[in-house]
């Protein structure tokens, strides 16, 4: 079983507000020195079988045509290796 | 014989109802329709209510775009059904790709309900010609993903087709000195296509067709009177 990393970010030229709220925020915290934060959506897909070529074009066609709205947002696909848990 | 009018209800529709009622108003026959229904029922023509379908999980109209009803209209839409969207179903339209650019969550973060002024920029559309051309109205205005958005190239494009169907009336003596509600570029509160059949618009004009209620006025009215005259005498 393997697990397929979807991330969802509004395109760059794209006002994000929410993310503009959390910086603003950063210094009452105390974190400097951050100049600017984009929220973003991950979506986690667990992936029965193999994640061959063939099932990661089908995710790349999910992620483009649902998960993510390409008229306003990018999106990266990634494979990630699940740590085998403890039983 | 008049007109018959679907209006689509998904999990989560909140004016489908007085959608109906708005149509019945104007003297057509409102006729529901089920998002798990691919049956249009023959209507002559569709509207889509506001609400938030599937609690806009994932973004606003985005699953219900999906829904078995939604295959039927937008193979209908673009041969020609008159659709009108309004406020979640402007959100369902652009997440279709029958209108162009998409929605998002208002500038300042908050949801919004208001009357709202708007100035009606295309008096040509199935849905907007008893309106005057640069008649200025005011609609309820009630969302929190109300931001429209498009990249340049269609902003111009959209300008330059008069596809700007209506315009915030944030200038001038008339605008209610809240500026723009949500920071949708251009001021835009509602586009069409370029066939003039598909209309979407965040604010909402079934919430302001009687003289009784809200607002006190009937600025709403003319979206229904419109189609039914173009259906009528079509």
């Amino acid at each position: 079983m393997a697990r397929v990393v979807v991330d969802v970010m509004l395109k760059p030229e794209i006002l994000d507000p929410q993310g503009q709220a959390v910086q603003r925020a950063l210094p009452r915290l105390g974190f400097e020195g951050i100049s600017d934060v984009r929220q973003g959506k991950r979506f986690e897909l667990e992936v029965d079988g193999p994640v061959d070529e063939a099932a990661l074009a089908r995710i790349h066609d999910l992620a483009e045509s649902f998960l993510a709205n390409t008229v306003i947002e990018d999106f990266t696909v990634k494979v990630e290796e699940v740590a085998e848990a403890a039983k | 014989m008049t007109a018959r009018i679907g209006v689509v209800t998904f999990p989560g529709s909140l004016d489908d109802r007085d959608t109906q009622r708005a149509i019945r108003l104007a003297g057509a026959e409102p006729v529901a329709l089920w998002h798990k229904d691919k049956d249009l029922k023959q209507v002559d023509a569709v509207v889509l209510p506001g609400g938030f379908s599937y609690g806009d999980y994932l973004r606003a109209g985005a699953i219900s775009r999906f829904s078995p009803v939604m295959e039927t209209v937008i193979e209908q839409a673009k041969a020609g059904l008159p659709v009108l969207g309004i406020c979640n179903g402007f959100q369902v339209l652009t997440e279709a790709h029958l209108l162009p650019g998409g929605m998002l969550g208002n500038d300042h973060l908050h949801f919004i309900c208001k009357d709202q002024k708007l100035r009606v920029e295309n008096a040509g559309t199935l849905w907007t010609s008893d309106y005057e051309q640069g008649q200025e109205i005011s609609i309820p205005l009630k969302n929190m993903d109300g931001r429209y958005v498009a990249d340049q190239y269609t902003l111009d494009k959209l300008e330059a087709e008069g596809r700007v169907a209506f315009r915030y009336l944030v200038r001038g003596e008339a605008a209610d000195g809240y500026g723009n509600p949500n920071g949708s570029l251009n001021d835009i509160a509602g586009i069409t296509n370029e066939a003039g059949n598909v209309v979407g618009l965040m604010p909402h004009p079934e919430h302001a067709v009687e003289p009784l209620i809200g607002s006190g006025r009937t600025d709403g009215l003319p979206f229904f009177t419109s189609i039914l005259k173009k259906l009528v005498n079509a």
